[in-house]
């Protein structure tokens, strides 16, 4: 049987001394503030003891964003929105500045990896019925953030300047010319003018770095704020209620929708 | 000057709105008047808030926030917007002197639309002089934008790219290049014209559109782009309705034409 010494004094002093450096500021932050309070809030609050993985998914989503905003402020030290030197702006960017292919590589495909995270958190969000009450109003935000994603897309494919960025955007203008009766003027408002040309580009970038990763950004914030409020659901096997205990069926040998569940369902064709 | 006016307008609806809340008498405040006042036996004036305060400085608050709101925000938004729908008017484009396009032959030009934009101005048009008709030259000048969705259609037919002519003109330089069309197409959705730019395969809605042209001191020039529908007959003999130019993948002229009432080049 080990036995273990009591801490000398000596020992504990300096613990506490320790301690000490580490509270005072954050006992300042605190007093002042609250935010040490609301972190702790936040890093500690409830979840649901069977979340799993697929859970991870709106988090992996906010890191692709928090990827491109990082990256594209950098990019945006380098790029010149203007058509006689974007395209030239970019193969600097790409062949001379010290790593600056991998911060454009990060930023080109970390486009396609936060709109493919988007999607697979919208099917999780949905296979798992976690849009339910209380939860829409959070769907809905969402539903909002999706769009506004993908006009990031369109506009930064946009900024390379090059013959795929021309066309692709003259296809995707014109094809929103087609709308219905307002579908002219949107064209019209979104070329700045009757032609694709130096007025395009700058209203796309201006769109792409400032109007639409607020937009984006300030949604995001009202999408935490729900989840931390409402609670994260569990998932639809889960034995644990809305605040309560559910009760233990019978065992009955039944196949769930996704596992064998505690759900007591009579097996199918019975 | 329309800026101004609506911004002057909306600051006078938010005046008279905020004007009309601060003379509106308070309804609550009257309707807690007849509750009994607590009985003073000093003799003194009851303490009652005859004229509520803070709701007078919610009004006024609410009010000039709004003003100052409208005063900001109208320009902002003029500003994003309108520049969009004031395009200024082309000048004619030169495209060099009429001898350079042999009766019945194709060129296709490559010329700066507005040289003080520079490239991303340039344009691709094909070009074929039709010979005199009336005694005045007849030309077809047919636009390569796809009235799909605006890719650049494609002369299908020998070319010859050795033979390529850079002339220079007062304003920019321009390309020649002989061309034998059998028909237009388009790379990108497979649409396909005939010589006329009329649609004969694929998704356009229309034939390929023209532009109109004069001849100033004896050099071919480049005047407004129009949309058509259709053409019939074919060079100088061709019969052509010309509607304003619109964009790509809309319909000019059948029941389609009503889901387009408004044009933005109407707008100017």
């Amino acid at each position: 049987m080990a036995v273990v010494p009591p801490p000398s004094r000596r020992r504990k002093r300096r613990m506490d001394k320790v301690l000490e450096i580490v509270n005072i500021p954050l006992d300042w932050l605190e007093e002042r503030s609250g935010l040490v309070g609301g972190v702790k809030y936040f890093l500690f609050r409830k979840v649901p003891s069977d979340m799993n993985w697929w859970h991870t998914l709106g988090s992996a989503t906010l890191t692709a964003f928090l990827v491109q905003a990082g990256t594209g402020v950098i990019l945006a030290m380098y790029y010149h929105p203007h058509p006689d030197t974007a395209y030239e702006s970019i193969r600097h960017v790409t062949h001379d500045v010290t790593l600056g292919w991998l911060v454009r590589g990060m930023h080109r495909w970390g486009a396609s990896v936060f709109i493919i995270l988007l999607f697979l958190h919208m099917g999780r969000v949905f296979l798992f019925g976690a849009y339910k009450y209380p939860r829409e109003l959070n769907w809905i935000v969402g539903v909002l953030i999706l769009p506004l994603a993908m006009l990031e897309g369109f506009t930064g494919y946009l900024l390379p300047w090059d013959q795929t960025a021309y066309w692709a955007t003259v296809v995707g203008i014109n094809l929103n010319g087609t709308g219905p009766f307002v579908g002219p003027l949107l064209a019209q408002f979104l070329r700045g003018g009757d032609e694709i040309g130096a007025e395009t580009l700058t209203r796309f970038y201006a769109m792409h770095m400032l109007l639409l990763p607020g937009a984006i950004a300030g949604l995001i914030g009202l999408h935490l704020y729900l989840v931390v409020r409402l609670g994260v659901s569990s998932p639809p096997w889960s034995p644990e209620a809305a605040g309560r205990d559910r009760e233990e069926p019978e065992p009955s040998g039944s196949t769930g929708l996704v596992r064998p569940g505690p759900r007591g369902g009579r097996p199918r064709g019975e | 000057m329309p800026v101004v006016i609506a911004g002057v307008v909306i600051a006078a609806i938010f005046a008279f709105l905020w004007a009309r809340d601060v003379m509106t008498p308070d309804r609550p405040a009257a309707l807690a008047e007849p509750e009994p006042v607590p009985t003073v036996s000093s003799g003194e004036e009851p303490l009652v808030e005859r004229f509520p305060r803070n709701k007078f400085l919610e009004l006024t608050t609410l009010g000039l926030g709004g003003v100052i709101t409208g005063i900001v925000t109208v320009p902002i938004l003029g500003f994003a917007v309108l520049p969009a729908f004031t395009g200024k008017e082309l000048e004619g484009v030169d495209l060099g002197p009429l001898d350079k396009y042999p009766e019945g032959e194709w060129r296709e030009a490559t010329f700066l639309l507005d040289p003080a934009a520079g490239e991303v101005s340039r344009r691709t048009a094909f070009v074929r002089n039709n010979g005199e008709k009336n005694g005045r030259p007849s030309i077809t000048i047919i636009s390569n934008r796809c009235v799909h969705l605006g890719c650049p259609a494609q002369s299908g037919g020998p070319r010859q790219d050795d033979e390529r002519e850079t002339i220079k003109t007062e304003q920019a330089e321009l390309t020649l290049t002989p061309i034998q069309p059998a028909n237009f197409s388009c790379p990108c959705h497979g649409g396909a014209y005939d010589t006329e730019g009329n649609r004969i395969a694929g998704p356009p809605v229309r034939a390929l559109d023209r532009y109109k042209y004069g001849i100033v001191n004896g050099n071919l020039t480049l005047l407004q782009p129009y949309s058509v529908g259709k053409v019939d007959g074919e060079g100088s003999n061709a019969m052509i309705k010309a509607y304003g130019l619109q964009g790509p993948g809309e319909h000019v002229d059948g029941l389609e034409a009503f889901l387009y009432p408004i044009q933005a080049q109407d707008l100017e």
